[in-house]
């Protein structure tokens, strides 16, 4: 993407963003009180977060590639179970990943 | 849904001839106890800020790791806001994904905000003007901490405050990791690229309580890598989007009556 092109996804995705969350605050509540519409985009947010963790951690372009992710994101799974800060979990990730390399691997 | 303004106070209807005395002591103790609940709304807040606030370092960094420039990934916070969808949007843009597929999937991610906002309305009712600001404050921590107070004073408080603290503290953060960022070299050395996936997965991992949740997590991890060797960049999160909706709409049909069913796992209705 050129510079402008990324302008351009930068604006406009922030527009839409935003009308999104005008919109909530000035449609009537029933609109959007709908158990289904709640429950679909509970579980639209879920997918796209899982789909986004599946992505950047196999994904390299076109290709899937096991390499120093993988295991960095063990780890960080392991210190979500433990319940550490979100800071945290993702400087134990780079760690684990830049350790690896540093040894040679991933 | 109808919220009292404030605590409600007693003695407001009492019959001619009440003791003025003792109404006076209570209304002392109703005001008390609602400054109380507006103080512990504001210090939940102010953690609140301080912790996610943080995390707009690993967001700059990753930012201009991703390709973006330091102008842009300052727009992003100021203007977007809104974590999931900031990370989206770098992340399709940095694997090489299409415009369009990085507008939707931050947009996507951003529809939560719609339902916030219309939860958050009644609440706090704003004149016209001040929910233009409010819109920009609703994200999911500002929502969580304004939905747990009691009292119409301590919602407002317990919103504005996270809301503000947490706009102030993001940037000026972001700020801070995209100088660091554009100044690290080589990211995979870093292991920025590990760090990014761990922040997707942060942010996910609260919303793994319900068993449906799970199971959709589950099914767009499996999608996504599918569809990763097929489709071009952007579109393997977006088909995993599209997944949910069929799930939703299923799962909504196999239980018409809210309320949980006889045997039912009672995870599923935590969503």
């Amino acid at each position: 993407m050129t510079t402008a092109t990324v302008w351009v996804v930068v604006l406009a995705a922030s527009a839409v963003c935003f009308a999104l969350k005008l919109a909530g605050h000035l449609v009537p509540e029933h609109w959007l009180a709908d158990e289904r519409v709640a429950r679909t985009a509970a579980l639209v947010t879920a997918a796209l977060l899982a789909a986004l963790v599946t992505v950047q951690t196999v994904g390299d372009g076109q290709a899937l590639v096991v390499d120093a992710r993988l295991p960095a994101v063990g780890v960080a799974a392991v210190a979500l179970a433990l319940r550490a800060p979100f800071i945290l979990v993702v400087v134990l990730a780079a760690v684990t990943a830049a350790g690896l390399r540093a040894l040679g691997w991933g | 849904m109808t919220r009292p303004d404030d605590v409600p106070h007693p003695g407001a209807d009492a019959a001619p001839g009440h003791d003025r005395a003792l109404d006076a002591e209570v209304d002392d103790v109703v005001e008390t106890a609602v400054e109380d609940e507006v103080r512990a709304a504001v210090r939940q807040a102010v953690s609140v800020s301080v912790a996610t606030g943080l995390y707009g370092i690993s967001f700059g960094a990753l930012s201009v790791v991703a390709g973006l420039d330091v102008a842009q990934t300052m727009a992003l916070s100021l203007l977007m806001f809104s974590g999931g969808s900031q990370f989206a949007l770098i992340g399709v843009v940095g694997a090489g994904g299409a415009a369009g597929a990085a507008v939707a999937t931050a947009g996507f991610l951003g529809v939560r905000n719609a339902l916030y906002g219309a939860q958050l309305g009644p609440l706090l009712a704003l004149r016209s003007w001040h929910k233009v600001l409010a819109a920009q404050f609703t994200i999911d921590e500002s929502t969580a901490v304004a939905t747990a107070q009691r009292s119409r004073r301590a919602v407002r408080a317990g919103f504005w405050w996270t809301g503000a603290g947490i706009f102030v503290l993001w940037n000026a953060m972001t700020l801070v990791g995209a100088l660091a960022g554009d100044a690290l070299g080589d990211p995979r050395a870093w292991g920025l690229d590990a760090a990014a996936a761990a922040a997707f997965l942060g942010l996910l991992w609260p919303r793994l309580a319900a068993r449906a949740m799970q199971l959709t997590a589950a099914a767009a991890v499996v999608v996504a890598a599918v569809l990763v060797p097929l489709a071009p960049g952007g579109v393997p999160v977006l088909a995993a989007a599209g997944v949910a909706i069929v799930v939703g709409q299923v799962d909504a049909r196999r239980r018409p009556a809210p309320g949980p069913r006889p045997g039912a796992d009672p995870g599923e209705e935590r969503s």
